[in-house]
This record gives C-alpha cells, structure tokens and sequence, in this order.
C-alpha cells in the first residue's frame, strides 16, 4: 500500500515491459525505493542509517562468504588459516580487516538507527511492527556477531565463547545440560566451534530476510519523520527517487571514508590484542571483553554481585537479556500521543540522560570487574531499567508536549495552505496517533 | 495493565542493581583494595620511533635485515616464529640466492626417503621457520615452566607492540634498588621477591619474567651492515623486525590506504554535489494543494 499520489511504474522500453508482465521485480524496486515510494521531505540525515544498515548487511555477507573459501573451522587449524588469510591469501589482509571492522561499522550504525527511534518515537503506531522486527534483527545481530568473534580462536574468541555459554550455567535446574548441549561438551571446543561457524555463515541470511519484513512492514504506514506529524498531503512528500537516493548516496560516501579510514590505517584499534594469542584453555587472559559493541549489556550482566532470592549470576543474566527485551514493550510502555522528542520537553531531558547512561555503562563494560567501575554500572544499570521501564511510562502520562506544526509542508515551508483553507487534517493513511 | 508490570519489573531490577551497590559501596570503604606491586610498580613501554610509524610510514629494509640477524643469533634459541616461511626474507631486501642460503643455515624436521624415519634437513625457502623445541613440554621444561610464545604475532598480541618488545628486552632491573617516583620497591612492598629463576622486568605485567635478559653484552651480534650493536640498536632493530613478522603487508595496506581515501573523497564531494542539485530542483513553495 502507498499513498494515493504514489506515481505508478510504466516502463516504455519493450523489454522492460516483457519483463514487467512476466516478473515484474523491476516494478517492485520502483515502488520500494524509486520513484513510486512517496517519502517525507523533511527527512534529516539521522534517517541515512537504515540504508547504511542494509549496505553493511550486504558488505558483510560478500566479505564473509570470500572468507569462507579459505578459513577453516577446526580448533586445530582456525587460528592459522586465519594467518594463512593474513598473509598468503591475495587482499586477503584487506578481506578480513573489512569484515571484522565491518562488523564494527553495522553496530555503530545500528546504535545511531536505534536511538533515532527512541528520540523521534519511530518505535509508535503505526509503527511497532517495524520497531519489532528491528528488534529482532538487532538480536540475530548480537548472535551473529559473537559467534563472529570466536572463529579466529583467540585466547579472546575462546574466553568470550567460554563465559557467554557459561550463562546459560547460571539458569536453575536444567541450565548446566543446557550449556553441555549448546556447547558440544564442557568447554568451548571443535564441536562449539564448528557450530558456531554454520550459525554464522547462516545467521546474516535470515537477518536478510527478516530486514525485508522490516521494510515491507515499513512501507504500509511509509516512513515517519523529524516532527512525527504523519504524510497528509503530497506537498508533505518527494519520491524516494531521486531525492533520498541522492541524500543516502551522500551519506554512504561519508561511511565509507570513516569506514576505509580505519580498514587501512586502524584495522586493529577497535579489537583487543589477545585475540593475536591462540586459544589456550589452560591460561585464562587478564580481562576477559567482549568487542566494544556488546560493552553497555556486559556491565549490566556484571553490575549483579548480590545474592538476593536469587543468585546473582542469575540476575546479571536475566537484566541482561531484560535489558534488550524491554525494547519490545516500547510501544505500550511510553503511550504520548507525540511521536517526535522536538515537541516532548521533558521526554527530551530524559533521552539525553539515557544516552549518557548507556556511553557510561559501555565504558564500565570494557573496564576490569572492580571498583569503582562495578558501583558506576550498578548505578547505571538501576537507571537504565527505571528509564525504560518507570519514567518513560510516566513521563508520557503527565508530560505537556509543546505544539505540533499542522503538517510537514507547514513546518518546512512555515505555512501549509491546506491549513489556511481550512481542509480537514485527515492523515493520509489512518490509524495513526497524531 | 502492561505500563504496571512493567514499572514493577523496572523497579525490581533497580532495586537489586542499587542492592548490589550499597554492598559494593560498604566493602570498598570498610576493605578498600590492596595496592599491589604488580599495579604501584608496572611501567608503561617507554617511547619508540621506528620508520614503519605513521600512515606514511615505510619499512626501513636495513634494520629489518639486522633484526633479522638478531632473532636468529638471539631469540631464536628459544622462540619459533612459525607464521613466517624463509621465502618471506625476500621482502627484506635479500636476493633469491641469499634467501636460499640464509634458508639452509637453518636445520627443519624432515623425513628420510629412503626409511621414512624422521630426520632433520637443511631448510628450503618454502619451509617455516623450525621451533627450537620439540613440543611445548620440552619448552617449559627448559624455561622454568614457562613456555616461550611464538614471535610471529607477538607484537600485534601486546598492547603497545614493538614499543613493549623494546621496553622488556631492555628493561632487567634489579629489584633492590628499583624505584618508580621516588618510592622504593622494597620501601613498598618488603615482602616482594622475584623467585629463583624468575628475572625482575617491571614491563612485564607480573613483574617476574622466566625469560632471561636477552641481550647482555653490547656487540652480542656482529651486524653485516657494520652498525655499532649496542643493547638499544640492537632491541630497537629486533622489534622492527618482529613489527614486520606480525604483518608484513602493513606498508602496503597504508599505501592501497590513501588512493582509496583519496578516490572516496572524490566520490562523496561529487555525491554531495549531485545531492545539492537534486534538492535544488524541489520548489520552495508547492503549487499542488
Ligand atoms: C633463554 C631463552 C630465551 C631467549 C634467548 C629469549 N627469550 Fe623471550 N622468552 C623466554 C621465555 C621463557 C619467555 C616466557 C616468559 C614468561 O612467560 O614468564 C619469553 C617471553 C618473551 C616475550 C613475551 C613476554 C610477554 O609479554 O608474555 C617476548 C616479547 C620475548 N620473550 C622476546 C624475546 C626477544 C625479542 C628475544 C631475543 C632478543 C628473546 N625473547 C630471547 C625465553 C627466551
Ligand atoms: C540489518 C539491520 C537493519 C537494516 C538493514 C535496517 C534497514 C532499515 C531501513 C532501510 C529503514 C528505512 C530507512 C530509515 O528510516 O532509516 C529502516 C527503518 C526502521 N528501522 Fe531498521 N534496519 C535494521 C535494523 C533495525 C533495528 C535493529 C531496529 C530497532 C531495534 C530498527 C528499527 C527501525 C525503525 C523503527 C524504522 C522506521 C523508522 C521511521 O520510519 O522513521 N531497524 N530500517
């Protein structure tokens, strides 16, 4: 579904219209990301991540899928084939500092893609299916990359491997067999390994799939905007094509420079050195960190140091899986009827808080285990709960939002005269909020 | 209904978090942390300059070929270096002849044609460069249960890399005497020992080391090149050498680094450009109402 003054795909050329009657994939592009998907004109430059999320998405599978063809998933050799990569493969230094550093980029540009829907409420009707789906990507992301990370089979890879598994130790009961049968065996080992790798390889591509239904989800209700004032006109719109696809093409360039700038002179910088160490069972590392992007939900995990009913390796684990699943609620959990954080004043003070607290809690993570960075994480991650879960609820109960611009024509433009005459306010699409 | 549950679960997760905080906050006023050598008295790598540094850095072949001369008269007595193959010397500067002889001075494990049995051989440029211990036992059981680590990678697996390869080899301190700010080792921490067999290093992160210093003498190595070997050019040579073994595509890397950058730029200026113009053609003002 689109909007009314959507333009309709008419191809002229004779071959693109054999193909459009026998399988019409040309037409399905136009309408999803040319000239026939209608866009809000006032997008900002915080609405170029979801592109970029997807470029990521497509630059890991190419560089992971050339990696494959020489890395081997035996604890015996893992760690050479990736020297052998390293070194004797052609480019192919250059292959796997894409891709770990990749993996870096797609989860700093989901975190950007992230929070631009807290602070504009993309997260809200008619939009929870899509907010929903991101979530689940985000997950299968999360997966994805860590099992990622064991394969070069570092005193890190193995480490990591050996303490996220060994969470599932702390469920009650049925947890230690749980982690046996996750593992293959009771470390981390050529059967963990070998697993790991055909989930890795497997992973991205249903990621693939669900990152269709996010944009398939998305197109019902189309995108949402700055003000969160939903499309009423086709003043408020321009065509994807060429508009956005010339804004996004603009925003890819800046990725890549950021992106290639660290591939070819920081490929190491955002990884931890003993991951140049081979695995070894028999030495356990200093500190044992994750990569940088799992950091926030490992000082949560660790910010448990008491027993209370529960053990509290089982609450750190429990908070931390709480910590992603709250995401899910956001919907029901902040109910104003304003999407955007512009019109929110109060809404606003709390955003910017959560930011700080969440940049706080991953700079705990990647800190040894004492204090005081274990107190400073034990108080952000009380916040971190009390935000999503207390405030965001009341706030959106007794907040006064500032005004709303009649549309966005009015607020691009300072006036709208749909307004001035008088017309009705109909969003063009309904079951909208505003 | 749902806004309720979820503030109860909220408050519930805080009131643990800030549980553990009380209990974490009490034991670190009642019982604040030790301070302990290891942490008071660890030195970070004092600085460096090798020509590899920088985006514009390149590989300073003369000095690699010394490093070389060091690994090979001194660590490797001890350290493999397994990652590495003899043909690799080629890309220090040496001749195919020259790195087929260097390949030879050195003995591989081998098979005897004629029996099968394993022999050793003459090393071919294709070969890897040989471990001085039959198996990590062997390895432990000649260094005081301490296993020598493969230097192939070791300056990419230390934080701080060839600087922290510099800094220990030359780093022996005796640990009567060692002082950091005015404030004594032995003042500190009378209790402190370096057991026998272990070496004081206050780079090393434990501070005792199982390795012995290395380089001892000044003119320990006769360089080819005539350079004077004193103890600072010879460990500053030899971690040049191990920063090329850890990746000796590094140059390289930087040198494909800048026309990609260079061609990015390009693009993304172009790209905005075209962004400008698309944008321009929008009408300020919409004549459809
Ligand atoms: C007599 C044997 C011996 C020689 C010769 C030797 N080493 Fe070592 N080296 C060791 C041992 C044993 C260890 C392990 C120390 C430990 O873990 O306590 C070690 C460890 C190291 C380490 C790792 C320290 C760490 O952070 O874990 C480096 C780097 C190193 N040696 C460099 C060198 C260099 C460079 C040379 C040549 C100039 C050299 N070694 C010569 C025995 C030796
Ligand atoms: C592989 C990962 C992902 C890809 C490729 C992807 C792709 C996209 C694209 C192309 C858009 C439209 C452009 C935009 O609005 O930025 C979009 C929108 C959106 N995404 Fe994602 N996304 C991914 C992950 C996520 C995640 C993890 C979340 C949240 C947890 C999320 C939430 C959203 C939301 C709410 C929108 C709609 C925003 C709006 O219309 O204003 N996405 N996504």
């Amino acid at each position: 579904m689109s909007f009314p003054w959507a333009r309709h795909y008419e191809p002229k050329a004779p071959l693109m219209r054999y193909l459009d009657e026998k399988l019409p994939l040309p037409r399905l592009v136009y309408n999803a990301v040319g000239g026939g998907y209608p866009v809000p004109r006032n997008l900002n430059y915080m609405w170029n991540f979801g592109v970029l999320a997807g470029f990521c998405l497509v630059l890991q599978i190419v560089t992971g899928v050339i990696l494959a063809m020489h890395y081997a998933a035996n604890a015996g050799v893992a760690f050479d084939s990736i020297e052998h990569i390293m070194r004797d493969v052609n480019w192919g230094w250059l292959i796997r500092y894409a891709h770990a550093n990749g993996a870096a980029f797609f989860f700093a540009v989901i975190y950007l893609h992230i929070f631009r829907g807290f602070f504009y409420g993309s997260y809200k009707a008619p939009r929870e299916m899509v907010w929903l789906l991101g979530v689940v990507i985000f997950l299968l992301l999360m997966a994805t990359g860590f099992m990622g990370y064991v394969l070069p089979w570092g005193q890190m890879s193995f480490w990591g491997a050996k303490v996220i598994t060994g969470l599932f130790g702390a469920i009650p009961l049925v947890g230690e067999p749980i982690q046996i049968w996750l593992l293959g065996g009771f470390a981390p080992d050529n059967a963990a390994l070998n697993r790991f790798f055909s989930l890795h390889y497997l992973l991205p591509f249903v990621i693939a799939g669900v990152v269709i239904l996010h944009i398939w989800a998305l197109h019902i209700p189309g995108s949402s905007n700055p003000t969160g004032v939903e499309v009423k006109s086709e003043s408020d719109t321009v065509p994807f094509h060429p508009y956005y696809t010339a804004k996004d093409g603009f925003g890819l360039g800046v990725f890549l420079i950021l992106y290639f700038l660290v591939v070819f002179f920081l490929p190491n910088s955002l990884g931890h050195p003993d991951n140049y160490i081979p695995a070894n069972p028999l030495s356990t590392p200093a500190l044992i960190v994750p990569e940088w992007y799992f950091w926030p939900f490992y000082a949560i995990l660790r910010a448990f140091t008491t027993d209370f009913i529960l053990p509290a390796k089982l609450w750190g684990v429990l908070a931390m899986f709480a910590s992603i699943l709250v995401w899910f609620f956001l919907p029901w959990l902040d109910k104003s009827p304003v999407r955007s954080g512009h019109y929110r004043p109060l809404f606003r003070k709390f955003f910017y808080i959560l930011v700080v607290d969440v940049l706080v809690l991953g700079y705990c993570g990647g800190s040894h285990a004492e204090e005081p960075y274990l107190m400073i994480s034990q108080l952000a991650t009380a916040y971190y709960f009390l935000h999503f879960l207390v405030i965001l609820p009341i706030v959106s109960m007794i907040e006064r939002p500032e005004p709303l611009p009649f549309s966005i024509t009015e607020a691009v433009l300072g006036e709208d005269k749909q307004a001035a005459l008088g017309e009705s306010g109909q969003p063009a699409v309904s079951g909208s909020a505003n | 209904m749902i806004r309720l549950i979820g503030i109860a679960v909220g408050l519930v997760f805080s009131f643990v978090a800030l549980l553990a905080f009380v209990f974490g906050a009490y034991a670190a006023a009642t019982d604040p942390a030790e301070p302990t050598a290891e942490h008071e008295f660890h030195l970070a790598p004092r600085p460096l300059h090798l020509a590899s540094d920088g985006p514009f850095g390149k590989w300073d072949l003369q000095q690699l070929q010394r490093g070389y001369q060091v690994y090979k008269e001194v660590c490797s007595a001890c350290h493999s270096l397994k990652h590495v193959a003899f043909r690799d010397l080629a890309q220090l500067g040496y001749t195919e002849a020259e790195v087929k002889a260097a390949a030879a001075e050195w003995t591989v494990p081998g098979i005897d044609p004629n029996t099968g049995e394993t022999t050793t051989r003459p090393g071919t440029p294709t070969d890897y460069f040989p471990s001085p211990y039959p198996n990590d036992i062997a390895a432990r059981a000649a260094n005081n249960n301490a296993s020598p680590p493969d230097l192939s990678l070791i300056t990419k697996a230390r934080h701080d890399g060839g600087r922290y390869v510099h800094a220990l080899i030359t780093g022996y301190r005796d640990p009567a005497t060692f002082e950091v700010d005015g404030k004594a080792l032995k003042m500190e921490f009378p209790d402190f020992e370096t057991p026998t067999g272990l070496y004081f290093n206050p780079y090393f992160p434990n501070l005792n080391i199982a390795m012995p210093p290395p380089l001892t003498t000044d003119g320990q190595v006769t360089y080819a090149d005539g350079t004077k070997a004193t103890i600072e050019q010879m460990s500053t040579d030899v971690a040049a050498f191990l920063t090329w073994t850890a990746e000796p595509t590094l140059v390289k890397r930087r040198q494909t680094g800048w026309p990609v950058l260079g061609f990015l730029i390009f693009a993304t200026g172009l790209a905005w450009f075209a962004k400008k113009n698309v944008w321009a053609a929008k009408p300020k003002q919409t004549e459809t109402v």
